[in-house]
């Protein structure tokens, strides 16, 4: 190796904890163009790529970089665009030290970061927003065959896209009042501002996609009148239901579901309240159980509306806890505490039914289990109470039935998630094909894309007579 | 285009009567069954009960309570609502009973309207009783005359019809007419109370339909969430309608006051602007 990059990557500037947790601004600010030029040198443009492998939907990564490194931004844009249409999401979201960059050659050498491949693709994206005016797609012919798609997170918008870019007419249904899924309602403000959701979801339309909102899929149209009136249907419905823990005391007031918080706050912008009319309560002491991203998403919002004391309980130890580094080391910069082996057994509540603390139970972890993690075991006797006035459970979610319950003869695993085809998202009822939480279970934006990304394709397949499972 | 607010009228002193357009929900909705509204961008998401289909509208009840509810009840004929989903819930489970006796109160009137008109197309014999503050609030009497059987009124001053509270109404159906099963829709402390005593007269179900505080009606927040028969329910997705004896009313009352602070806030910073309201 002739000439070894810099060990670390090029620090992304970002606001300042004691000022950012004052507000719901974007915490990473950027690379500027200078900054990522600098960066992109640290790829060693692999001739085997292994990074490629890494990311669930392909991208050319040593590509779109040797562009920026070119000082050829627009062309980068091309090549991110072709793989994914949701980059500036991506960029800013994806579990890259996972994905992508945990593959990367030059992470491999000791002491060495990988390329900052997500930063990267976040500064290509938000280049073009500023810098690519009209960027007029040319759609193929219309081919004049329908396709519906059931909901609008990272899963259905991808999808649809793909279909459209093939010459689909495509019709994406979704409940809420607003496209995007988790992206809109679940990830907050100061990690994925809403203006990115739309530009991409701008674009997405552009494609000449249609989006009907206020569509709930089982009531506001029937499942029957959708296999009828489309010639194939994606199914891309999320998890979204909220799991609770069900101990004494959860239906306390102040006691709330990562799922109910979360879109008090993103989608229906409950921190400007009253300026916008959906309230949250501003607790003054929060606690948050769980311990993976919507934990830390949760915890981080609680300090931004005020709180004066955030503490996340999680009952194994900081070294299983499933959320992503770089967001967990941003919640302990701004001073969110952390009780590891701690579990709630029981809220407390006053006589009006108001949550006014939390008793909690000392975990030690035992053998590992079948998944390899140690598991956590109650210690007798050891419960204390923890003042609170504000919980939010943040455990994870169940497959939402509201449409599954009206799907006749689709197969459900017994986890109660659809079951698809992991190739093709063929499910078993003819011409309907499913991807993202809904099959997985939840997992992150950039799979439940790829997942849309492999339907279209099959989709298309089975459109022009070339693909049918179901003979 | 869909959401215009086609005709609007005043029921009753902050009671107003709205036929909206919107084909889909005409064309799907079922008794039983709601919408979530936003009135406009910056708006909350609220549950209204769809109380009547037509060709292409739809028809709901209003009674102002607060901020959003006020300033819809404000909104004029010409005027849309930025979001309308629906219908939600699960519609009410009609068939031929026989005797059956359905109780409403103040706004629920409306609710338990399309559920009459429907048990009224299965040819069941209905007993009515309709209870309100005073005369003013009995609200659409003259639609429920042309239904039933036997109509009760109460009022808390006399009014009209027996001075008293609807529990009363249920004693004297009762006298004349065995009945087994009920509905009774209106404020969650009279469903409370109805429940009581439909178990004291030994009608074996009463059906209540439940408002707990929603967001997106769908099963995705867990905002919604009752007790019922000891287990968790949503009430946006197994509900709105439950069997009142098994309900526990009391967290419900509690978890409906859970945001009484930031609704007077709110309310208030829109009084402020709009100025006195009590000619609504
Ligand atoms: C708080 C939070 C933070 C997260 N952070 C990250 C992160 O940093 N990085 C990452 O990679 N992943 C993250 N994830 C996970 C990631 O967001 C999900 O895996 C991903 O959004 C799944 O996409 P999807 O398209 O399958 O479903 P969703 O995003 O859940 O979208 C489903 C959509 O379908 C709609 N819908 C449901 N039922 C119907 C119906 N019957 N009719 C019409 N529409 C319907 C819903 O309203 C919703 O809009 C996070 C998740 C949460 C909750
Ligand atoms: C299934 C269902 C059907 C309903 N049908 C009707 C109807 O046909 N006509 C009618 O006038 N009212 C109906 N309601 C009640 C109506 O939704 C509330 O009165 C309204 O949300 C109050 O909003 P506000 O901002 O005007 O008042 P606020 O001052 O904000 O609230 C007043 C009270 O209304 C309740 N409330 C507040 N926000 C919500 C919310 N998001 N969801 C539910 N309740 C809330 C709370 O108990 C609160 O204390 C129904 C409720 C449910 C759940
Ligand atoms: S989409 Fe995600 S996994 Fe793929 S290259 Fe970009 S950051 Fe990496
Ligand atoms: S593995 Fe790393 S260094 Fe190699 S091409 Fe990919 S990003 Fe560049
Ligand atoms: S309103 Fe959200 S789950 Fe019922
Ligand atoms: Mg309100």
């Amino acid at each position: 190796m002739a000439l070894k990059p810099p060990a670390k990557k090029v620090r992304m500037k970002e606001q300042e904890p004691q000022e950012r947790i004052h507000n719901f601004f974007e915490v990473a600010l950027g690379y500027s163009e200078r900054e990522a030029m600098e960066e992109a040198k640290r790829c060693l443009q692999c001739v085997h790529h292994p990074c490629v492998s890494g990311c669930p939907v392909g991208i050319d990564i040593p590509g779109f970089i040797k562009k920026i490194k070119e000082n050829r931004f627009y062309e980068a844009v091309k090549i991110l665009k072709y793989y994914n249409n949701l980059p500036a999401v991506c960029g800013r979201v994806c579990p890259q030290e996972t994905q992508c960059e945990a593959k990367c050659v030059v992470g491999k050498i000791p002491g060495s970061e990988p390329v900052a491949i997500g930063r990267l693709e976040r500064f290509v994206a938000d280049w073009e927003a500023v810098n690519v005016k009209d960027n007029q797609i040319e759609l193929p012919e219309n081919k004049n065959k329908k396709v519906a798609v059931i909901g609008s997170g990272p899963a259905g918008l991808t999808a649809a896209a793909d279909l459209a870019k093939q010459g689909y007419v495509v019709d994406v249904f979704e409940a809420l009042h607003k496209p995007g899924g988790v992206l809109v309602y679940g990830i907050p403000e100061f990690r994925l501002p809403k203006s990115i959701v739309d530009r991409e979801i701008a674009y997405i339309k552009s494609l000449s996609v249609r989006i009907l909102v206020n569509t709930p899929v089982g009531r506001a149209v029937t499942v029957e009148e959708l296999l009828q009136n489309y010639d194939a249907i994606f199914i891309g419905v999320g998890a979204g239901t909220p799991k609770f823990m069900n101990i004494p005391g959860t239906n306390l007031n102040g006691v709330y579901s990562a799922n109910e918080f979360l879109t008090r706050v993103n989608l229906m912008k409950a921190y400007l309240f009253p300026e916008f009319d959906t309230p949250i309560r501003k607790g003054k002491k929060v606690v948050v159980v769980g311990g993976g991203n919507v934990a830390m998403d949760a915890a981080r919002s609680a300090l931004r509306l005020g709180a004066q004391e955030v503490t996340v309980i999680y009952r194994r130890t900081e070294q299983e806890m499933p959320a992503r580094k770089e967001e967990y080391f941003h919640a302990v910069e701004e001073g969110v505490h952390f009780r590891w082996l701690t579990q709630p057994i029981e809220y407390l509540g006053d006589e009006k039914g108001t949550l006014i603390g939390v008793r909690c139970i000392t975990m030690e972890l035992g053998e590992p289990d079948k998944t390899g993690r140690r598991k956590p075991i109650p210690i007798e006797d050891s419960d204390f109470v923890i003042e609170a006035d504000t919980v939010v459970e943040a455990i994870g979610t169940d497959a939402n039935r509201f449409l599954l319950n009206q799907f006749k003869g689709l197969s459900i695993n017994k986890w109660g998630y659809i079951v698809a085809d992991e190739q093709t998202g063929a499910t078993t009822l003819k011409k309907v094909f499913a991807g993202g939480d809904i099959v997985t279970g939840a997992a992150t934006v950039i799979e439940a894309m790829g997942a849309g990304k492999k339907a279209a394709y099959w989709i298309g397949k089975y459109l022009e007579g070339e693909f049918n499972p179901w003979k | 285009m869909s959401n215009e607010i086609l005709k609007k009228t005043k029921l009753a002193p902050q009671v107003y009567d709205f036929i909206i357009k919107n084909e889909e929900i005409a064309k799907r909705a079922k008794p039983g069954q709601f919408v979530v509204v936003r009135i406009r961008e910056k708006g909350e998401r609220i549950p209204l009960t769809i109380a009547d289909t037509y060709e292409n509208s739809f028809r709901m009840v209003v009674r102002a309570v607060g901020k959003t509810t006020y300033e819809l009840c404000m909104m004029e004929e010409g005027q849309h609502l930025s979001d309308i989903a629906g219908p939600l819930g699960n519609p009410s489970e009609i068939d031929y009973f026989g005797d059956v006796m359905l109780i409403g109160g103040g706004v629920g009137i409306a609710t338990l309207l399309p559920i009459a008109k429907e048990l009224k197309r299965f040819n069941n014999r209905l007993h009515v009783i309709l209870g309100g503050r005073n005369k003013d609030y009995v609200i659409m009497l003259e639609e429920f005359e042309n239904l039933c059987d036997e109509l009760i009124i109460t009022t808390d001053d006399g009014s009209m019809g027996i001075k008293g509270v609807v529990t009363d109404g249920m004693d004297l159906v009762m006298k004349n007419t065995k009945i087994n099963i009920a509905w009774a829709v209106g404020p969650t402390i009279m469903m409370k109370f109805c429940s009581i005593k439909a178990k004291e007269l030994g009608i074996e179900k009463i059906w209540v339909s439940l408002n707990p505080i929603m967001i997106d009606g769908t099963g995705m927040c867990g905002a919604c969430r009752v007790t019922v028969d000891g287990k968790m329910k949503f009430a946006c997705v197994d509900g709105p309608e439950f069997d009142g004896e098994k309900v526990d009313w009391d967290e419900l009352l509690k978890r409906l006051s859970q945001y009484r602070d930031e609704e007077e806030i709110s309310f208030g910073k829109f009084k402020e602007q709009v100025g006195d309201l009590s000619w609504l």
